[in-house]
């Protein structure tokens, strides 16, 4: 459809006059690569450390590989791509960036059917029209003096031009992205659940940061985004898109990640608990069910639990409770049965001392 | 170190990591940021950029680990030449131990072939040239080969003619130059040769290929492993080709009722102009599995199969019988092969084969499951033990269904013949076809995919 506007609009071959006054964001024919990779707007981050230090400021608590994959995708401004079971803190990972680095996060959320007008931009039609309407009723004004016909249709050219500039580009995310002066997060979620077609768009924006208007011309960042793609491998992404980003896998927690994580969270939860409930939950994780619960689930779970003012985990809360944790019918069956024996391992074979040093597997 | 990453990456390929040379540059520019100081910084880095799924990882991680080893000490072979020094003209105590300098010329002198290769081949022995993975650890091993041959002692005797002032010395000296290089050229053309076939996965590819080509009943149980991963990759293959063309757009037909619609905003004109698209149905595809004592040969590969369906299909539903049919769709989600295979087998295997009870099991339970846009795929041999067949049912299902495809591991020629109910099954199928190899199956399914695209 945007073809088609070019067709009826201008060609593209005339140069627009209005071009270098646009403020869309530097407007180069050929755009210069070498500058632009060593260009990189942000504070540097000068160490691995200084990623996990940063992230944990904000809340996140990060592994060795997230933050190499981090420093990495900072210093050679290239976009990682996550993949991992859902809500282990995939999307949370550029939301926590953004955070940690005072940037303006945009999220774009794939679904099958995204195209680039809700992705990238589109005109404003209904101003464009209102435009044109206002322009009719002036037409004799402005076309009046003019002597003939090809005059009158250099006078309405500049019209013509003016429709297709940044005042009627409603910008979506990716074109946000791109206009941020400081900089910004780019989230672009559940990747693998878009069309091919739409994962072929993403690749010119990816390895270059710039989009192309047709109508305007090629609009290059400003200051490149840190860009994150987050896929749940529903379908296989394209050689071509792998290639232009870094690969992290974020997996489950071990335990003392995840105390970590749901210390952070929620942090008025007793430590006993703390340590029985992550317990509990990394023995469900190694049974025989449909979905593993996550790191989100947990985190519920431990509210729920901080809800019902329980400070120990007990059989019975756990039964009442389970529906947080498992989401289907058979897995909270197949867990059900072996409850007890659950709890009890979870809850360590010493039962006389609750401290958080009675439990060998602590620390 | 520039050559010690590209070495790497190479031995990445090697071993079906694809690797492209925009992310070597990567590689290259990452490890430039990182630097080689700290060996677990550098593996995060170096899998980071370069492996692009959780399986190119777990092949990277290993093979850093591989590569980035320090060589591990030698103790043998350094027991060995140090008995070259010193056994200088003694004779040989030990078998494949170094011969003397003078029996070395000689060997090489005497232009014996044979007698060349199989010092080389003994001292290649020695020094664990079988273990080679990597291009640069040619250059390694053909000096512990040379060194194996007795070339310790050969240098020695080299330096005591080099200061001798004598003519004979001289023309010595010129003699054990000449051997010497002769020698080390030796040792490398076979150090390489060895890469060639230990350190490439070539060999690898080579297996693939023959396993998949190879009768599926004669497969045996080593096989099953290669032929398992392998079935994978059929798998995810066909999951990929097929998963893309659910819709088509036809474009030049006008969508003029969505394009008013959407257009309303703007009075009507067709700013936003909509195409009539055409839905394509998603395969349903329902998989009857013999698995039967007739076919307890097949019957591993014919779940294995059924096994790597359910991956690719997102509506599959399977039945497996030998008299009495059942669902096994729990049994093949959510576990692995091997233990879907056992849930199967206790519940219907091995039993005697009843093709008609199976059939009506069919009707009187799942008769619904089969419409006008789901496929019935039928994996046996058709032999039925001279029970009545039900061809009436059959008939019913051929039109019910959008297609019945057959699948038989018997070849064409003995079908009809003892039980084989087989030519009789075959006028209602849209196809019968004989499946031998994993070629074929492949071939099949994608043929039953193609036909929704």
């Amino acid at each position: 459809m945007c073809s088609a506007r070019g067709r009826r609009g201008n060609n593209g071959a005339s140069p627009l006059p209005q071009r270098d006054s646009l403020s869309v964001g530097r407007v180069t024919p050929t755009p210069e690569y070498m500058t632009k990779t060593t260009q990189t707007g942000f504070e540097p981050i000068t160490s691995i450390d200084a990623v996990t230090e940063g992230l944990g400021t904000v809340g996140y608590i990060s592994t060795r590989a997230i933050s190499t994959a981090v420093y990495l995708a900072q210093g050679l401004r290239k976009p990682i791509l996550i993949e991992g079971p859902a809500g282990v803190g995939k999307t949370d990972l550029a939301a926590s960036m953004a955070r940690w680095l005072k940037l303006p996060i945009l999220r774009l959320q794939c679904y099958e059917g995204l195209d680039e007008g809700k992705a990238l931009y589109e005109w404003k039609y209904g101003k464009q029209l209102l435009y044109t309407q206002i322009l009719k009723e002036k037409l004799n004004d402005v076309i009046g003096d003019a002597g003939d016909l090809s005059e009158s249709l250099g006078k309405l050219s500049s019209f013509e031009d003016l429709f297709f500039s940044e005042q009627f580009l409603e910008s979506r995310p990716l074109l946000t992205a791109m206009q941020q002066d400081a900089g910004s997060v780019l989230l672009i979620d559940e990747i693998d659940k878009s069309d091919e077609e739409f994962e072929a768009f993403l690749l010119e924006v990816l390895s270059d940061f710039q989009v192309t208007v047709p109508e305007i011309g090629t609009i290059e960042a400003r200051v490149p985004p840190l860009v994150i793609l987050t896929s749940n491998n529903v379908r296989e992404l394209g050689d071509a898109l792998k290639r232009r980003c870094l690969h992290l896998h974020i997996g489950f927690p071990d335990a003392e990640r995840e105390r970590m994580i749901v210390r952070a969270r929620v942090p008025d939860v007793d430590e006993a608990l703390l340590s029985q409930l992550v317990n509990f939950v990394q023995g469900i994780r190694e049974q025989d069910i449909k979905k593993r619960p996550s790191i989100s689930e947990t985190v519920d779970w431990a509210r729920t639990l901080l809800l019902m003012h329980a400070s120990s985990l007990d059989e019975a809360f756990v039964r009442d409770t389970l529906n947080v944790l498992l989401k289907h019918e058979s897995d909270i069956a197949a867990v059900q049965q072996d409850l007890p024996k659950l709890v009890r391992s979870a809850a360590g074979t010493d039962t006389s001392g609750r401290k958080a040093s009675g439990y060998p597997d602590m620390s | 170190m520039e050559r010690t990453l590209t070495n790497f990456i190479r031995a990445l390929r090697s071993s079906e990591v694809a690797v492209s040379s925009g992310e070597a540059i990567d590689a290259a520019r990452a490890v430039a940021l990182m630097g080689y100081g700290d060996r677990s910084v550098l593996k995060e880095t170096l899998g980071c950029v370069l492996a692009k799924s959780e399986h190119e990882k777990t092949v990277h991680d290993a093979l850093f680990d591989l590569y980035f080893a320090r060589p591990p000490e030698r103790e043998p072979s350094s027991a060995e030449s140090s008995d070259s020094d010193n056994d200088d003209g003694g004779d040989d105590s030990q078998d494949g131990g170094a011969p003397s300098t003078d029996d070395l010329m000689s060997l090489l002198q005497s232009g014996d072939e044979t007698a060349i290769s199989v010092a080389l081949e003994k001292a290649a022995q020695q020094a664990g040239l079988d273990d080679i993975r990597f291009s640069t650890q040619v250059a390694y091993f053909s000096q512990q080969m040379v060194k194996a041959m007795g070339g310790d002692g050969m240098q020695k005797e080299l330096l005591d003619a080099l200061s001798g002032r004598t003519p004979e010395d001289d023309a010595r000296a010129t003699d054990i130059m000449a051997a010497r290089k002769d020698l080390t050229m030796r040792a490398r053309e076979k150090a390489e040769q060895a890469f060639d076939i230990f350190g490439a996965g070539e060999t690898e590819q080579f297996r693939d290929d023959f396993a998949s080509r190879k009768s599926l009943g004669a497969l045996d149980l080593r096989d099953m492993e290669r032929m398992k991963t392998l079935i994978a990759k059929v798998a995810k293959r066909l999951a990929v080709k097929h998963s893309r063309r659910r819709r088509k757009r036809n474009r030049g037909t006008l969508d003029v009722r969505r394009t008013m619609r959407a257009n309303a905003g703007v009075d009507g004109i067709p700013f936003n102009v909509i195409w009539k698209q055409k839905k394509k149905d998603r395969p349903k595809i329902i998989a009857i599995c013999d698995v039967s004592g007739s076919v307890a040969r097949y019957v591993r590969f014919l779940l294995l199969l059924l096994y790597s369906l359910n991956d690719v299909v997102p509506d599959l539903h399977s039945f497996a019988f030998s008299h009495r049919l059942g669902p096994v769709d729990d049994a093949l989600d959510g576990h692995g092969f091997e233990e879907a295979m056992d849930k199967i087998m206790k519940v219907y295997g091995m039993g005697s084969t009843d093709y008609g009870q199976a059939f009506s099991d069919m009707k009187v339970n799942h008769w619904d499951l089969i419409d006008r846009r789901s496929t019935v795929i039928i994996l046996g041999d058709g032999r039925s033990n001279y029970g009545d067949p039900r061809l009436d049912l059959v008939r019913e299902m051929a039109g019910r269904a959008k297609q019945v495809i057959w699948l038989n591991p018997e070849g064409v020629s003995v079908w009809g013949s003892g039980d084989s109910e087989m030519l009789r099954y075959r006028p209602y199928c849209t196809q019968a076809s004989h499946v031998a190899t994993l070629k074929d199956l492949e071939k099949a399914v994608d043929e039953i995919l193609a036909s929704y695209g």
